[in-house]
């Protein structure tokens, strides 16, 4: 059950491209899985700009001082983010967490690999650190357009059993894409899981090859969301549910996690004719 | 039921917050609150139970309900804009059976009051969800959303054209209980919104929601395209709350009696107050809820402290009382006036521009005028935060117009 909070910023510090923002979350970090989220509001209370904006929960501490902390990683991208990574130490921030559905754990020892695109890494850190607990192995793959947009690499060496970098301009690891270099890494390590989050053309990519590769994935998308709470349908995306039904579904409560076999990638921003409540084509 | 009375710890950084009576009627429906949530951005309540108690609310009014499964309109389907947003859902849902079956069932169970938005892209489709309707129980009032595309006249929004706004009422009146309260949802997208007004409620509307979102558009200048895939969406959230008073005010002064649910970028209790005073019975809060999940209730709570503030002891003495008789000074200028009149507060207003307004003004009569006008301008400002009493009359004729209204209407 998610809580909101008003949390007192700790400590920004800087990552390459990013600032991450450490928090106070007492309440809210006991609950906290892999790959939920928080949503934080912009600007004050009086802010022009009205819709929180999410972010993937990284680290938690559920003791110690503050009775609780949690972290996020900041890409400034646009005003929302730009303020955000302009906070201070002792000032306050409404947060609103945890939310969504988190990754699903194997609950055998099963190799796992984990894609993550650039910040997409950020809720990739907890998943490894509960996979490699169940004694499972954590391959990983990092990938950016360019090296400062890597987040935690030192940090996510330690995490992983190995780690793979891909760059698009070849500044840091192997030049190309996380997809270049996924299938030889799902079928060296016999992976029976692949873990991912990114942009979508990259959920896309990743969800064919673990298909490909007889590997089951799951996939953390970013929808635009403007509450974050499953109260607006603004952040739907085509998905086949269990009876083989597509249908328009709210990525903040029912994702942002899904079973990459089951989005419809390439419809994701229409409305599929055969959706549950699709407007019926008028015959004439 | 008891009226509700709301807060009595502290609320912010000021004292103990007092009891006020929050009880209003939206014509026959009473209600122990005066904050709803608006259609569409609460879903059915559901949600927002996990952040505060629904049930504390005025009541639910649920996302407009279609008569069939609905996939809505694709993505993206919002945009921020400047104290805003736009959206473009085109009303998804489960389609009406679900609706009953689900929603409602879990609305009536958790004790809370329901209004049930409807919509419909035909006369017919409204008519067949009325009949639906008319025998579920647990509903309390309708709302009838039309701000839908009518998809037997080229997509014209029922809600521009007083007489297809008219037929789609009348339509869903003659089909619900007739005691049932039915209020339609008013677009503030047409030249004289008084004019859909009276059309509505001679069609027999028991009352009006004001307003639904305003249509708007925004480009995305990166793409160079729309930036929603609907390409344009209705516009909702504190940029449009001055449409929405002015709505609400204009409406009010039409039409003295009848029950007005006033919403549009209610953010906060004083944004409330502002609907109060221009002649809303209850308000919605939309929008302001994805940017704090907890808005309606703490929007409640900040209207308490607002009335008392302003020395009311319930809220329906503060509906419409910014359409009182009142020509007083603007304090400002009262006190400068008050300095320069002090020395001669007799002379005579023929003679020139020297007399100073403030001893014209009624208000002054009604303190003392024997005293000095400095004087009669510190008292003017002590009363500020004390009850009304010089607008007894005011309320008085009001809570008699309010019963006249509370009346169920009569089967058409
Ligand atoms: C589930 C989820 C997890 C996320 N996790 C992170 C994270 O860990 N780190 C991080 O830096 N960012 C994350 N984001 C993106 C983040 O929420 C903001 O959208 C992004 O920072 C851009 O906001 P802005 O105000 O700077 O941009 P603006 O352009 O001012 O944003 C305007 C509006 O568009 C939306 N929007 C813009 N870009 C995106 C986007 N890429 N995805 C979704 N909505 C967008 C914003 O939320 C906002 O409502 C996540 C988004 C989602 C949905
Ligand atoms: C995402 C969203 C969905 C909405 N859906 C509906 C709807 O289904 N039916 C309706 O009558 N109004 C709908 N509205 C309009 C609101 O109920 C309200 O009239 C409008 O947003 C103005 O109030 P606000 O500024 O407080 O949001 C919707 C508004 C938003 C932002
Ligand atoms: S963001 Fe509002 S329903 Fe998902």
């Amino acid at each position: 059950m998610p809580i909101q909070l008003r949390a007192e910023v700790l400590d920004v510090r800087k990552s390459g491209a990013y600032s991450v923002l450490s928090l106070t979350a007492a309440g809210m970090t006991e609950l906290a899985r892999p790959g939920h989220f928080v949503t934080v509001s912009m600007g004050g209370e009086e802010s022009s700009m009205l819709l929180r904006r999410a972010f993937a929960i990284y680290q938690v501490k559920s003791r110690g001082v503050y009775g609780g902390t949690l972290e996020i990683v900041v890409g400034v991208e646009g005003k929302g983010s730009k303020w955000l990574s302009e906070r201070r130490r002792h000032d306050h921030l409404d947060i609103v967490g945890p939310l969504g559905r988190p990754f699903i754990l194997p609950k055998e020892r099963v190799p796992c690999v984990l894609v993550a695109g650039g910040y997409g890494a950020a809720g990739m850190f907890m998943l490894a650190e509960q996979l490699r607990d169940r004694g499972c192995r954590v391959d990983v793959v990092m990938g950016a357009s360019c090296e400062s947009k890597l987040f935690g690499v030192l940090e996510m060496k330690r995490a992983s059993s190995k780690l793979i970098i891909t760059t698009e301009d070849g500044s840091t690891g192997e030049r190309g894409r996380v997809t270049d270099v996924l299938g030889s890494v799902i079928d060296k390590s016999e992976a029976a899981v692949v873990y991912a989050c990114g942009p979508m053309g990259m959920l896309s990519a990743v969800a064919a090859i673990a298909g490909e590769h007889r590997a089951y994935s799951q996939c953390s998308v970013e929808e635009a969301m403007a509450c974050g709470i499953g109260v607006c349908m603004t952040c739907v995306l085509p998905v086949i549910g269990p009876d083989g039904v597509t249908r328009m579904v709210r990525s903040c409560v029912e994702g942002p996690v899904f079973r990459g076999d089951r989005v419809r990638w390439s419809d994701v921003g229409t409305i599929p004719a055969d959706a549950f409540g699709a407007p019926v084509v008028e015959e004439s | 039921m008891s009226p509700a009375v709301i807060g009595r710890g502290p609320v912010g950084s000021t004292s103990e917050t007092p009891r006020m009576d929050m009880s209003t009627s939206l014509g026959a429906m009473h209600l122990d609150a005066p904050v709803l949530t608006a259609s569409g951005c609460a879903a059915s309540g559901r949600e927002l139970d996990e952040y505060f108690d629904i049930t504390h609310l005025g009541a639910i009014v649920t996302k407009s309900i279609m008569l069939q499964p609905r996939a809505g309109r694709p993505t993206p389907r919002m945009a921020e804009t400047p104290s805003g947003m736009l959206n473009s859902i085109g009303l998804q849902g489960p389609g009406l059976e679900a609706f009953i079956e689900t929603d409602l069932a879990w609305l009536e169970q958790r004790g809370a009051r329901v209004i049930v938005s409807i919509a419909g892209g035909s006369v017919e489709e409204y008519v067949k969800i009325a009949q639906k309707l008319r025998y579920v129980s647990g509903i309390d009032a309708i709302e009838v959303n039309i701000s839908c595309p009518n998809v037997e006249d080229r997509g014209q929004v029922f809600a521009c054209n007083s007489e297809a706004a008219s037929q789609v009422i009348q339509a869903v009146r003659r089909h619900l209980d007739p005691h049932t309260p039915l209020f339609a949802k008013l677009s503030p997208d047409v030249t004289d919104i008084t004019d859909i007004a009276h059309a509505v409620v001679r069609a027999g509307a028991s009352g009006l929601s004001v307003i639904n979102t305003a249509l708007g558009m925004v480009i995305d200048v990166d793409r160079m395209r729309p930036a929603l895939a609907g390409v344009t969406g209705g516009l909702s959230g504190p940029a449009i709350r001055p449409i929405a008073v002015r709505c609400v005010w204009q409406i009010r002064q039409a039409m003295p009696k009848i029950p007005i649910l006033g919403m549009g970028g209610i953010r906060t209790g004083l944004d409330a107050l502002q609907f109060i005073l221009a002649g809303a019975n209850a308000v919605s809060v939309g929008t302001a809820t994805f940017n704090d999940p907890s808005a309606p209730i703490r929007v409640q709570r900040e209207l308490a402290q607002a009335l008392h503030e302003r020395g009311f002891t319930s809220l329906r003495e503060a509906i419409s009382f910014a359409h009182r008789e009142y020509d007083a000074p603007e304090p400002l200028f009262a006190e400068t006036a008050a300095a320069e009149s002090a020395v001669n507060p007799e002379v005579d207003e023929e003679q020139g521009l020297e007399v100073p307004r403030i001893i014209q003004v009624s208000e002054v009569d009604v303190l003392d005028d024997r005293r000095p006008v400095a004087e009669v301008v510190q008292i003017r400002r002590d009363t500020a935060s004390q009850p009304f009493d010089q607008y007894k009359e005011f309320a008085e004729a009001k809570a008699a117009d309010e019963r006249r209204a509370d009346v169920s209407p009569e089967p058409q």
